[in-house]
């Protein structure tokens, strides 16, 4: 029997699912937009490995690159301005960023990799109920019936922890609290049963408490499902609690990778060493924090050398004129682009 | 579902009615009564359990609209006429049983009286009746402009906000030439390419001047709500774009075009007459209020009432309708509040 290589479970656009590659790979990634004033390089070779029931952290700056990486590998850059102009995006061996849009919107998101955002009340549309919205998912992608989609869309309401979840389903996005739509959000995203979940700013529009309360929803979920998590944040709280992995990015360059535990305790780049200093810890006492002198690059004129030579305390003549490459610094795929990352962790 | 309070709620207030109903059946003492009285309850429990349904949570947009719009005087009185004439131009003949077109010479030129209550016209025809039947051809002419003209303005306006690029930029330059034309030279032109001209050859000029300014209206909301983050989440979560565009993006780009559209549908009415009037609109022996308008303007001192009725009800209907688009614009529009 011939399948339509649209229905078939096993391969993207006719090119097979290798299930023993990685999960997710993104390989020297570069992505540039193009406006009048010209061009502004906003990711700049990012690479990164994402395995089942890994959660990698994407760590940086607002305007560092980190959401616009993730829009490139979903395939939904707003193309003009946004290009892609190298690189690469493996699910399990199929590069996402050759695979035709239809592929994409039919195969590829919502079911394999699913995007939860930000502000949940702007993410959810307005004229509809929130369970019209989650049961609108299963009703196109997996041919339920109403009734059938809305039934299950209470359930991913309760998986969720939305409290009356058959009460609610019936509620608009506004009558919901913050929290309650950032659940709903990650209801709607779980509605296929992704295998990669990619979480962009997914607590920063909440209170503090909402956000320990839907980080821990959020590893609960996935150590239901085993899906890979991506968390793209500039919360090195949240980092600390919910990940494996992290990569620090700045300027749209990785400027240090690793183990979570190994970068927080290790640090071996000047950036990250930066940012932690610029949070106030309970375990030593400070009058003052340090913040990182001066401001992010401007993306249209990136730095040369070491993007962050600017502000680098341990700058030396050599930053500005050569560019550093990641480097394996040891233990277990830890990577720092500093030139003089031993000095760095010696300092430390 | 019966453990689902919110059912429970709707079958306790559907008990009161449906008893009622059976109350009453045997008061009666009429068997077959009875028979009908227990068979519509269980109909009635299924509507009021809907409409529980519905009322558990009514605070969409258009929910809100309407419960603000119904405290509303002047939508309820723009409603009331707007109902009113359109009444009169399906089913005329519940106003008047006079033929219009039943003339006597010899009552030429009456002036209003108890047997003809808007007088008569030059032909003896007479005037309430002609008048009652104009309201068909601007009804007609209003609302069919403003359909085809609404739904070109979606299909092009949509389609060139969302997608932008090339398609946009053809279909705005386009909008951009039909702007040079002015509205009433353009009509008199095209219509005067016409042997006759009926409400379809008016319809069909009115709807290619009138397309180009909804579509201007379509497209500037479509690409407001283009940007919103749930047209970004739509597109994560696997929408096509054909989805997008109807399930997220029209459905919140809609409330201003319906109101424009409102307010469209008396300015088609009022340019309709304006081109009778001016001879180039319907032909005789069409009964049209603007044409009633253009035949009495030669007899204004001598017999008002020729201007004065078809004036009146012309004016009333646009109107009704400019008031309506205003009363929908306060409701539907959460920054003018």
């Amino acid at each position: 029997m011939v399948k339509n290589s649209l229905d078939n479970a096993d391969s993207l656009g006719g090119q097979a699912l290798d299930p023993a590659a990685p999960l997710l790979e993104v390989e020297n990634l570069h992505v540039e937009f193009r406006i009048e004033d010209g061009v502004v390089k906003a990711v700049n070779g990012l690479s990164y490995t994402l395995h089942e029931h890994e959660t990698l952290a994407i760590l940086g700056e607002s305007g560092s690159g980190k959401s616009v990486s993730a829009q490139a590998v979903m395939g939904i850059l707003d193309t003009p301005p946004g290009f892609v102009t190298a690189g690469q995006a493996n699910f399990r061996g199929v590069d996402l960023l050759k695979v035709s849009e239809e592929v994409m919107a039919k195969q590829v998101r919502g079911q394999k990799v699913a995007m939860i955002f930000q502000d949940a009340l702007t993410a959810l549309n307005p004229v509809f109920t929130v369970g019209w919205q989650i049961a609108e998912m299963l009703r196109k992608h997996r041919g339920m019936s109403k009734k059938e989609a809305k039934e299950q869309a209470i359930e991913l309401m309760e998986r969720v922890k939305i409290p009356d979840a058959r009460d609610r389903v019936n509620a608009y996005p506004h009558e919901f609290s913050g929290g309650m739509r950032q659940r709903a959000m990650i209801a709607m995203a779980l509605s296929l049963d992704p295998d990669v979940l990619i979480a962009d700013e997914p607590t920063t529009a909440l209170d503090v408490t909402v956000q320990a309360q839907i980080m821990e929803l959020l590893h609960d979920l996935q150590q239901e499902t085993g899906m890979g998590l991506i968390l793209i944040t500039h919360d090195l709280g949240v980092v600390a609690e919910v990940c494996d992995r992290v990569v620090v990015m700045y300027a749209g360059e990785i400027m240090e990778d690793g183990d979570i535990t190994d970068v927080y305790h290790h640090p071996a780049h000047p950036y990250t060493l930066g940012l932690m200093d610029s949070i106030p810890r309970s375990d030593k006492h400070t009058d003052r924090l340090s913040p990182i002198q001066g401001a992010p690059p401007d993306l249209l004129n990136i730095p040369s050398g070491c993007p962050f030579h600017p502000r680098c305390p341990f700058v030396r003549p050599r930053c500005s004129e050569d560019s550093p490459v990641l480097s394996d610094i040891g233990r277990d795929g830890h990577e720092s682009g500093c030139f003089y990352w031993e000095e760095v962790e010696r300092d430390r | 579902m019966s453990d689902d309070p919110l059912y429970r709620d709707s079958s306790i207030e559907g008990s009161s009615p449906d008893a009622a109903t059976v109350e009453g059946a045997v008061e009666k003492g009429d068997r077959s009564q009875f028979a009908m009285g227990t068979a519509v309850p269980s109909e009635m429990v299924v509507d009021i359990e809907k409409m529980a349904e519905r009322n558990a949570r009514t605070a969409s947009l258009w929910t809100d609209a309407y419960r603000q719009l119904r405290r509303k005087p002047i939508f309820i009185i723009s409603a009331v006429l707007i109902i009113i004439m359109i009444v009169m131009a399906a089913f005329p003949i519940l106003f008047t049983r006079i033929d219009p077109r039943a003339c006597n010479l010899s009552d030429s030129l009456l002036a209003p009286s108890s047997e003809h209550w808007f007088g008569t016209d030059l032909q003896g025809c007479d005037y309430y009746s002609r008048t009652i039947h104009g309201a068909r051809v601007s009804i007609t002419i209003g609302l069919v402009v403003t359909l085809f003209a609404t739904s070109i303005a979606l299909v092009g306006g949509s389609t060139a906000g969302y997608y932008g690029g090339r398609v946009d930029t053809v279909i705005a330059r386009l909008t951009d030439i039909m702007f040079v034309i002015p509205f009433i030279l353009g009509g008199i032109v095209i219509l005067s390419l016409f042997p006759t001209r009926g409400v379809a050859q008016v319809s069909l000029v009115l709807i290619i001047l009138g397309w180009a300014t909804m579509l201007r209206l379509v497209r500037s909301s479509v690409m407001s709500v283009k940007s919103s983050d749930y047209v970004d989440a739509a597109r994560a979560m696997g929408g096509s774009n054909f989805r997008i565009i109807t399930k997220h993006v029209l459905p919140n780009s809609l409330a201003p075009v319906i109101v424009y559209a409102t307010i469209t549908v008396g300015a088609v009415i009022s340019a309709e007459a304006a081109l009778s009037f001016l001879g180039v609109g319907l032909q005789l022996p069409a009964i049209s209020w603007g044409l009633m308008i253009a035949t009495a303007q030669h007899r204004i001192l001598t017999s008002p009432h020729l201007l004065l009725f078809p004036g009146l009800f012309l004016s009333v209907t646009v109107f009704s309708f400019i008031l309506m688009g205003d009363a929908l614009r306060d409701a539907l529009d959460p920054k003018l509040r």
